[in-house]
């Protein structure tokens, strides 16, 4: 290459490499890049309930039948301005924390059990495998014949819902322990207890917390399950009147109120298990 | 003959595995007669998969001997102890502590010096190692080399009788690994620990050690033994002396006869070890 060329090609490759685009993307994101998920996402919610309102408006279908989100937000209101809701709230708060809470004690046990001594879940797998592959509100009927329809058999089956997923991540968390690092310990002379504190139980803490995160899930499908098929009180037996009764748009408000119940859990569990990710580099 | 100075002894070492797989018994070692001497730096390179990682992980005691007698200091290995550290080919660092959480986690795991000092005395270590100002980095935030003088500095913070050194530095790039020799061998210097140091890398080898092991194929064996009398403090320059390569020329050739095998003893279906 001749000097002269050399002079050519240079400057501009040197104009490139500093130009503001590419180091805006390199280094620091715009502001409306930072923003960009909740900007994307805000958006493309408003549209779609704008939609929804536009085809409610047009009463194609009865608001018996489709009820608009003004509707449903009218009757959001309407609901929590009943005497009743409290205590629907608080009897599936209830059946949720009692249900839930004990499958993450138990779970969080047994999977640690199970991960760690080979033999515990040699026994135990046949029945982990039999609970997990089935549908687990296939026993509710079963619980409301043993229970009642109080808040045991709902409490039964949120447990048997959530406490699976709990077992299983427990379990693959400590099963997952790279086995370089268990040679390190063993290398240095830990103790089981140390290397199952110090070495297992945190590697664990992922899996654990996915665990739980699935959990959340199957405890609302059992919670609301079983309230709509024998309750006296709860959020899902709101939403099986209210349909029964053809109240659509309260139907609908149910539905809601679930859902951010669901939406909420997940995303505290979610914040939970980042700050215990602090230690990953973060790579965007 | 037993020799007195000796501070690792191995006389007739037999370590035998079995390979569920191929359901038959696999000799990795065969027969190991060798001598660390007390502040001695002792190499061993091999070809590959000739047990010379199979022996080293019988002098930390992490798997039984079949056959022969494997002494420190007079006593029988049979499992890990304080009296050896291992440094690892790969660093082994739990990704959750920080770069002066792993380095205690040896003394740690050991139960053999209280919180206090642990970390007082990790944090000298860490200087040592050349990794001041990253005590509270955490592993994935550093590079290969830093990792293993985490890693290394892990190992030496147990105050061990005996160093072991599974070719710490087969995965780190050729300047890193040069650096790493150098960094090592002052840091050694320090110390004049005893230390058995496995490679495949000739000139590493030699670079190190006071004396050199070959290896013969699997399953492995003492081929031969070289003294290497280069005058410390080696800098890099000492590769290129005329000695140097000499002892290079001796070792290859030596290993270059166990690599001059039929292929089918190459391809006998079993990993390395």
């Amino acid at each position: 290459m001749s000097i002269k060329e050399a002079d050519r090609v240079l400057p501009v490759t040197t104009r490139e490499s500093d130009s503001t685009r590419e180091r805006r993307s390199v280094l620091r994101p715009s502001r409306i890049r930072l923003y960009e998920p909740l900007v994307i996402g805000t958006l493309s919610v408003v549209l779609a309930l704008t939609v929804w309102q536009l085809v409610a408006n047009a009463r194609i279908w009865s608001v018996l039948f489709l009820p608009g989100p003004w509707d449903v937000a009218q009757a959001f209101v309407q609901l929590f301005q009943s005497d009743d809701i409290w205590l629907d709230i608080a009897t599936s708060g209830e059946e949720l924390a009692i249900g839930y809470g004990m499958a993450i004690v138990i779970g969080l046990l047994i999977g640690l059990l199970m991960g760690w001594y080979t033999r515990f879940q040699y026994a135990l797998d046949p029945f982990v495998n039999f609970f997990y592959s089935t549908p687990r509100i296939v026993f509710i009927p079963i619980f409301i014949l043993w229970l009642g329809i109080e808040l045991q058999p709902k409490i039964a089956v949120i447990f048997l819902g959530a406490v699976f997923p709990i077992i299983i991540n427990t379990m693959a968390g400590v099963r997952n322990t790279e086995a370089a690092l268990l040679r390190v310990a063993r290398s240095f002379g830990a103790s089981d207890a140390l290397t199952f504190r110090r070495v297992v139980l945190p590697g664990s803490v992922p899996f654990i917390l996915t665990g739980f995160r699935l959990g959340i899930g199957h405890a609302l499908t059992g919670l609301v399950v079983a309230e709509y098929i024998a309750a006296k009180h709860g959020v899902g037996q709101i939403i099986a009147i209210a349909s029964q009764t053809f109240q659509t748009p309260k139907a609908f408000a149910g539905v809601v109120l679930i859902a951010c119940t669901g939406m909420l859990l997940t995303t505290v569990l979610h914040r939970i298990e980042n700050r215990f990710q602090s230690w990953r580099p973060q790579i965007k | 003959m037993y020799d007195r100075s000796a501070k690792l002894a191995a006389k007739g070492v037999v370590i035998e595995y079995w390979l569920q797989r191929s359901r038959s018994l696999f000799t990795a070692v065969k027969g190991v007669d060798l001598e660390v001497r007390p502040g001695e730096l002792l190499a061993i390179v091999g070809p590959s998969g000739c047990g010379k990682t199979t022996f080293l992980n019988a002098v930390d005691g992490l798997i039984p001997i079949a056959g022969g007698s494997l002494t420190l200091d007079g006593r029988e290995i049979t499992k890990p102890g304080r009296d050896r550290a291992m440094v690892f080919q790969q660093p082994g660092l739990l990704p959750w502590r920080t770069v002066l959480g792993n380095v205690v986690f040896g003394v740690e795991a050991q139960g053999s010096m209280s919180k206090g000092e642990a970390i007082a005395r990790a944090k000298q270590q860490i200087e040592l190692v050349g990794l001041k100002g990253f005590e509270d980095a955490y592993p994935l935030e550093l590079s290969g080399g830093m990792q293993q003088r985490v890693n290394l500095a892990r190992a030496l913070l147990t105050d061990p009788e005996m160093l072991l050194l599974d070719e710490p530095f087969a995965a780190l790039d050729a300047q890193t690994r040069e650096m790493m020799q150098l960094e090592l061998l002052k840091i050694w210097s320090q110390t004049r620990k005893t230390a058995l140091f496995i490679t495949h890398d000739i000139k590493e080898a030699i670079y190190l050690a006071d004396r050199v092991i070959v290896f013969t194929r699997r399953p492995g064996r003492v081929k031969t033994v070289v003294d290497i009398d280069l005058s410390r403090p080696r800098d890099l320059r000492v590769k290129r002396d005329p000695q140097f390569l000499t002892y290079e020329d001796e070792i290859w050739e030596s290993i270059q006869e166990e690599l001059a095998v039929p292929a089918e003893r190459l391809i006998a279906g079993v990993p390395a070890a």
